[in-house]
């Protein structure tokens, strides 16, 4: 507790002058905490979506082969060991190790970007093979087969699919581009650009993900924006509140896989 | 994130920086609390133009022109959209909890002025989106503030379904995620940045409202946040989260297989606490002005948190009394109906220990008092229709009419909108540093309540004969005919107490530049915004932190030499 006081008092510049903060957390750390809980009921919204959907909808379809639980697996793992190198990044701080915070830091970023780019071609050969929504640009493969039959008698099933793991997804991207600002500050601004228009090069135009790589432009002003007005060195608090939001991200993951992946695989 | 370790901030240079991109929560206060004054206006210019159409359907207006049907809609959502956000949500939260939050628990400022600066920029977009709805192709929406779909879910539903409903939900996100920003910032506030001796229970009831309003839109307004995105894909993607099978104008749209139902539970379950989030604050004004100026204590303090609390806890689960119509299971439905009517228990609570305060007390009715009393009286008016509409039984019959519009106008608008009033009337002295015209206040007040009443109690006499609500054009119809006086009275009241809201807004800006000056506690009230100069200065304390030794409603206390003990007063008196 007397640390906490410690820590509280540092962030504020005004040795005790307040009540001891109720949870002993300084602020950034209790602000983080106050919008996972908002950040997890709107996930809770969208998983309440689907249950509701999945409940009313008989049959629910199961069209997931081996191969998608294989590759959503790997994801997994990626994300879980993405964990593990944040919270090292988070004990790399906490000593004061600058040069290990950073590594910790990088991994955890390259395992989250493993995750985005595995995430992404899970999507694109899902949709080759027609599972869609009416609103996505529409490769000609996507006309007939299991999962195009899937997608015409329960448009539920992509629309919740789809909208649960991209909301995801942009939970992990913004993950990668925080971590990024953090490690790498202003230096990081530069990579960021060149992923956008390398993405945009790079993935053709009948793609969702040709027009989805916009996000890292946003990501990118809004970093630039944050560098702006804050070009401070970030300390062991911000690895620690940038570590609650990518661990919150981890554990969303752990709600969707066994529900929108393990739940609807074809058992033979 | 942009978390922000504050206050090092120094008082701004420039024009810019200090009115306009403030990080000053006293600024971001009053950019707020007059975002709201113009939103009110615009709502309360629509309800007019409705009030008049309703009894003259065929007058031409200036500037508007006739009035169709489908305008009346428009007319409708968007009243009803701008005055819940934009009004309800922003003026007592957003304009008074972050002028006077802060001071109030001695802080130099919010915890994260930046997102507190942001959160104000960001309503300030959404409200100039759904303003942007009034001029696009189409017009504005026809879906009612509720948005049931499918009507609103289907661009070719109707003239505003188009472009107009896109940017209804744009700016409804946009407001969640502005909420988000500030709701987050006065919880953390309120935990962390405490004065010495600031304990929870010697916080002002205001601060302990703004709090649990705070929490209750931290949990609340993620949940629209998704539900809006849903039926943005819903529009705009083609998929069918909220539509069923549906044919319009002959034609079978693409949709299949979804619910609408899924929306109205996503919708209401943030819509029921928002109610709170509007109303709460007002309880929390109408508790510090009841005892400030009755000179007495506060009637159970202790009480008073506890039903807060537990009103907001309930809050969230109630959601369903508003689907009875729904066909919902009644199994469900009496377990709704049960919760509902426990909320009935905090809220007598509070308005016994409001009635209580006030009783053997030595009462100044100066004009923040006299609204402060309009409150309870409108609550009481307001709520006692909300046990009725608990039960399925008499809610099936009566929900579709004008008796649940007199009853949700009553309580969660009018009443909320009394609390706005009554704080302003309060804090104006502090905020702007020069008294408001008592006067004109009690013409403002005497005007506005009794308009009030004669617009929104005929409602239920209408609603139990049997009048739908929403309805545009019911003059020509027979078995209405007989209602249409009464409608008369209550679109002449109302254009009578709209036009009374001038005499408010004349006495706000005269009295900002000519009013006599204010001393630092006018009012002899207790708490810490009343310690420090009016206005107070950029850091609310001139550099010292205060320290607490006392509750905050202490008046009356034996052995003290006046008749309040100020929360910074030397601890010599033995108080709470």
């Amino acid at each position: 507790m007397a640390d906490a006081t410690l820590q509280h008092d540092s962030v504020h510049g005004l040795p005790g002058a307040y009540e001891a903060p109720l949870f002993g957390a300084y602020s950034k750390k209790v602000g983080m905490w106050l919008f996972l809980a908002s950040d997890s009921l709107t996930f809770g919204a969208l998983l309440f979506a689907f249950s509701y959907n999945r409940l009313y909808t008989t049959p629910w379809p199961t069209p997931f082969h081996a191969q998608s639980i294989a590759n959503a697996t790997v994801m997994t793992a990626c994300l879980l060991s993405s964990s593990l190198t944040m919270v090292l990044a988070v004990f790399a701080s906490q000593r004061g190790d600058r040069a290990w915070t950073r590594n910790w830091l990088l991994a955890t970023m390259v395992f989250g970007t493993a995750f985005i780019v595995l995430h992404g071609m899970e999507w694109s050969k899902l949709i080759g093979e027609g599972l869609t929504i009416p609103g996505f640009p529409r490769p000609a493969s996507a006309a007939a087969g299991e999962l195009a039959d899937v997608s015409k008698n329960v448009p539920q099933f992509p629309a919740t699919f789809f909208g649960l793991t991209a909301m995801h997804m942009l939970h992990v991207t913004i993950g990668v581009i925080y971590l990024g600002v953090v490690a790498f500050r202003k230096w990081f601004l530069p990579i960021l650009g060149v992923l956008w228009i390398a993405g945009y090069i790079l993935i053709p135009s009948d793609n969702v993900f040709h027009y989805g790589i916009h996000a890292l432009l946003l990501g990118l002003i809004i970093s630039a924006v944050i560098l702006f007005l804050k070009p401070k060195d970030y300390d062991a608090h911000d690895v620690e509140v940038s570590g609650l939001y990518w661990h919150f991200v981890d554990l969303v993951w752990m709600f969707i896989f066994p529900l929108v992946y393990l739940m609807s695989t074809k058992i033979r | 994130m942009v978390a922000q370790d504050a206050h090092a901030h120094s008082a701004p240079q420039g024009f810019i920086r200090k009115y306009i991109f403030s990080l000053d929560h006293k600024v971001i206060g009053i950019q707020y609390f007059f975002l709201a004054l113009t939103a009110v206006f615009v709502g309360m210019f629509l309800s007019v133009l409705m009030r008049i159409h309703m009894i003259w359907p065929a007058a031409s207006l200036p500037l508007v022109g006739e009035i169709k049907p489908e305008t009346y809609l428009s007319l409708l959502t968007m009243h009803g959209t701008i005055m819940v956000f934009f009004v309800l949500t922003t003026a007592p939260q957003g304009g008074f909890g972050n002028y006077i939050l802060p001071i109030q628990i001695g802080a130099p400022d919010m915890a994260f002025p930046v997102l507190n600066m942001l959160s104000f920029w960001t309503t300030f977009v959404g409200f100039v989106v759904i303003l942007a709805a009034f001029f696009v192709t189409g017009g504005a929406p026809l879906h009612g503030w509720t948005g049931y779909p499918p009507l609103s879910a289907l661009q070719s539903a109707g003239p505003g379904e188009g472009l107009g409903a896109d940017l209804w939900i744009t700016s409804i996100a946009v407001f969640c995620v502005a909420s988000l920003m500030g709701a987050l910032n006065f919880i953390t506030t309120t935990l962390d940045l405490r004065a010495k001796g600031m304990t929870l229970m010697r916080l002002p009831l205001t601060v302990w409202s703004w709090f649990i309003t705070a929490i209750l839109g931290l949990l609340a307004f993620g949940v629209l946040l998704s539900a809006g995105i849903l039926l943005l894909l819903d529009r705009n993607l083609g998929t069918s989260f909220y539509v069923p099978l549906v044919i319009v104008n002959g034609q079978v749209m693409g949709h299949k297989g979804g619910s609408p139902l899924l929306w109205q539970h996503l919708f209401w379950f943030f819509g029921h606490p928002e109610v709170y989030i509007a109303i709460l604050p007002g309880m929390g004004v109408a508790s510090q002005i009841l005892s400030t100026f009755s000179r007495k204590p506060i009637f159970g303090y202790k009480a008073m948190v506890y039903a807060m609390l537990s009103i907001g806890f309930f809050g969230f689960m109630v959601w369903g009394h508003h689907m009875f119509m729904s066909g919902m299971s009644p199994y469900s439905a009496f377990a709704f109906s049960i919760l509902t009517m426990c909320i009935g228990v905090p809220s007598a609570i509070k308005t016994f220990n409001w009635l209580g305060t006030m009783l053997k007390g030595r009462i100044r009715f100066h004009t923040p008092m006299l609204y402060a009393i309009g409150f309870v009286s409108l609550f009481v008016s307001g709520g006692l229709s909300g046990p009725f509409l608990a039960q399925p039984v008499l809610d099936i019959p009566l929900h579709d009419t004008y008796f649940v519009v007199g009853h949700f106008h009553l309580i969660m608008g009018v009443a909320a909108i009394f609390g706005i009033f009554a704080a302003t009337y309060y804090w104006f002295p502090k905020m702007f540093g020069r008294m408001m015209n008592e006067t004109w206040g009690r013409v403002h007040f005497f005007i506005t309540l009794a308009g009030t009443y004669a617009i929104f109690m005929p409602m239920h006499y209408l609603g139990m004969a049997g009048q739908t609500r929403r309805y545009s054009e019911f003059t020509q119809v027979a078995y209405q005919a007989k209602l249409v006086p009464l409608q008369t009275f209550m679109t002449y009241a109302a254009i009578i107490t709209i036009t009374a809201q001038f005499i408010f807004v004349i006495n706000l800006f005269w009295s900002m530049f000519k009013g006599p000056k204010a001393s630092d506690n006018p009012w002899e009230a207790t708490t810490l915004e009343w310690t420090t100069t009016t206005p107070p200065p950029h850091d609310n304390f001139g550099g010292v932190t205060p320290v607490v030794y006392h509750g905050p409603y202490e008046y009356g206390v034996p052995g003290a030499p006046r008749d309040f003990v100020m929360q910074t007063d030397p601890a010599t008196v033995s108080t709470h």
